[in-house]
């Protein structure tokens, strides 16, 4: 079906281009082709196949808060999603990604902006739950399915074990719920292709009612590892705060609100960098190594628990 | 290399031109022969001239790093020189 689904979604692709550009320079490219999802451009239109199991009713909802929040949000083309070889189907015009090359040239400070407008939103009703707990409990599920004898395992699996309930995506999360992307990452972000357009969010498959902080821990948790440049830290954390972004404290240290969800999404990440060193049967590299040595620290010192 | 104390992984960081190892578990600092030395030099040449009293605060240009988290890299982290490394870009692209 997968072999199928390919050349079936880039005729769609191409249809979505041409009822935008009947001038079409039909330039198309594969941007994902995994098992669960699918991305094709075509031009300047992009469809998406999200995975077969998705829940299309709140991907709908989910597609409808895109279309609602233009200026934040990459606003789709069609407003519902479509079906395609048993496979929800979205369409999106084509933005152009951040440089993968250059992290330190990423737009960190538009990113914290955009995050705090998003959070800043009155929830939409009918949304669903934030999905990104849910996502990193699959990850570390994972890790102890398929390689729970890797040494890197135990102190990975066993700083999960220590979080609260919320975080590992089996409780509701303490506090206000917001709405959260629920995937935030250098990935997430697309600037519209006029010269000088605006950077803008895109994937709403995990967006929804959470709490805001999730979406600031990835950098966070980037950043405690010793992956992110302490000044791109600062940058996107103070953005946010000026932008009136609600998950941290207006001023002073944001690490008590920060410290459970930057450990769960360290956690997660360390599980997928195991899993997969794992299955390639090849030894973690150093980057991978930092996630892992931080997961064991975590253990002798207890989480921030925050003042609310 | 391995702690000698607890034998978790040691890493090596430098600091203002020394090589240390520092071990991932215990926190402890392991110095090779002169590197001692090199760092109480270091620190004399700090002290030495007596420097005249600071204007501002902003005497020393870079702000205070931002905090982090007990369980994270320690001082700030590995950041610098291992920019290129293979997984390093691509973790900041995916979730």
């Amino acid at each position: 079906m997968t072999e199928d689904l390919l050349p079936a979604l880039a005729a769609r692709a191409a249809a979505a281009a041409h009822a935008r550009d009947p001038a079409c320079p039909c330039t198309a490219a594969t941007l994902v082709h995994r098992e669960d999802t699918t991305v094709v451009r075509h031009a300047v239109a992009v469809a998406k196949a999200h995975p077969a199991e998705t829940d299309t009713a709140e991907l709908a909802v989910r597609t409808a808060v895109a279309a609602r929040l233009p200026g934040i949000l990459l606003p789709p083309l069609t407003p519902a999603p479509a079906e395609l070889h048993g496979r929800p189907v979205t369409y999106w015009p084509y933005g152009m990604p951040v440089g993968p090359d250059d992290p330190d040239a990423a737009p960190w400070e538009e990113a914290g902006v955009l995050l705090a407008r998003l959070h800043r939103t009155p929830l939409p009703e009918a949304v669903p739950p934030m999905r990104g707990p849910e996502k990193a409990a699959r990850a570390v599920a994972l890790l102890g399915d398929l390689a729970p004898r890797h040494p890197a395992a135990a102190p990975v699996l066993d700083a999960w074990a220590d979080l609260p309930p919320w975080a590992r995506g089996e409780a509701p999360a303490p506090g206000p719920v917001r709405l959260c992307h629920g995937d935030f990452h250098l990935g997430q972000l697309i600037r519209d292709r006029a010269p000088g357009g605006p950077w803008l969010l895109i994937d709403v498959d995990d967006l929804g009612a959470g709490p805001p902080v999730w979406d600031l821990a990835r950098p966070a948790a980037w950043y405690a590892v010793g992956m992110l440049d302490p000044d791109a830290w600062h940058l996107f954390l103070t953005a946010y705060r000026a932008a009136g972004g609600p998950a941290v404290p207006p001023d002073g240290d944001p690490w008590p609100v920060l410290d459970v969800p930057a450990r769960a999404l360290t956690a997660q990440t360390a599980a997928r960098a195991v899993t997969k060193a794992a299955a390639a049967g090849r030894p973690l590299d150093e980057v991978e190594e930092w996630l892992v040595d931080a997961c064991a620290r975590m253990r002798s010192v207890p989480a921030a628990a925050p003042a609310d | 290399m391995q702690c000698p104390k607890c034998r978790a992984p040691m890493h090596t960081y430098n600091r203002n031109g020394v090589q240390i190892e520092q071990c991932s578990g215990c926190r402890g600092i392991f110095l090779d022969y002169g590197e001692l030395e090199a760092l109480t030099r270091l620190e004399s040449q700090w002290s030495q001239p007596a420097p005249p009293p600071p204007a501002a605060p902003q005497a020393y240009p870079p702000a205070a790093a931002p905090q982090a988290p007990a369980w994270g890299a320690p001082h700030g982290g590995h950041y610098g020189g291992h920019r290129r490394h293979k997984s390093f870009g691509h973790m900041l692209f995916s979730s």
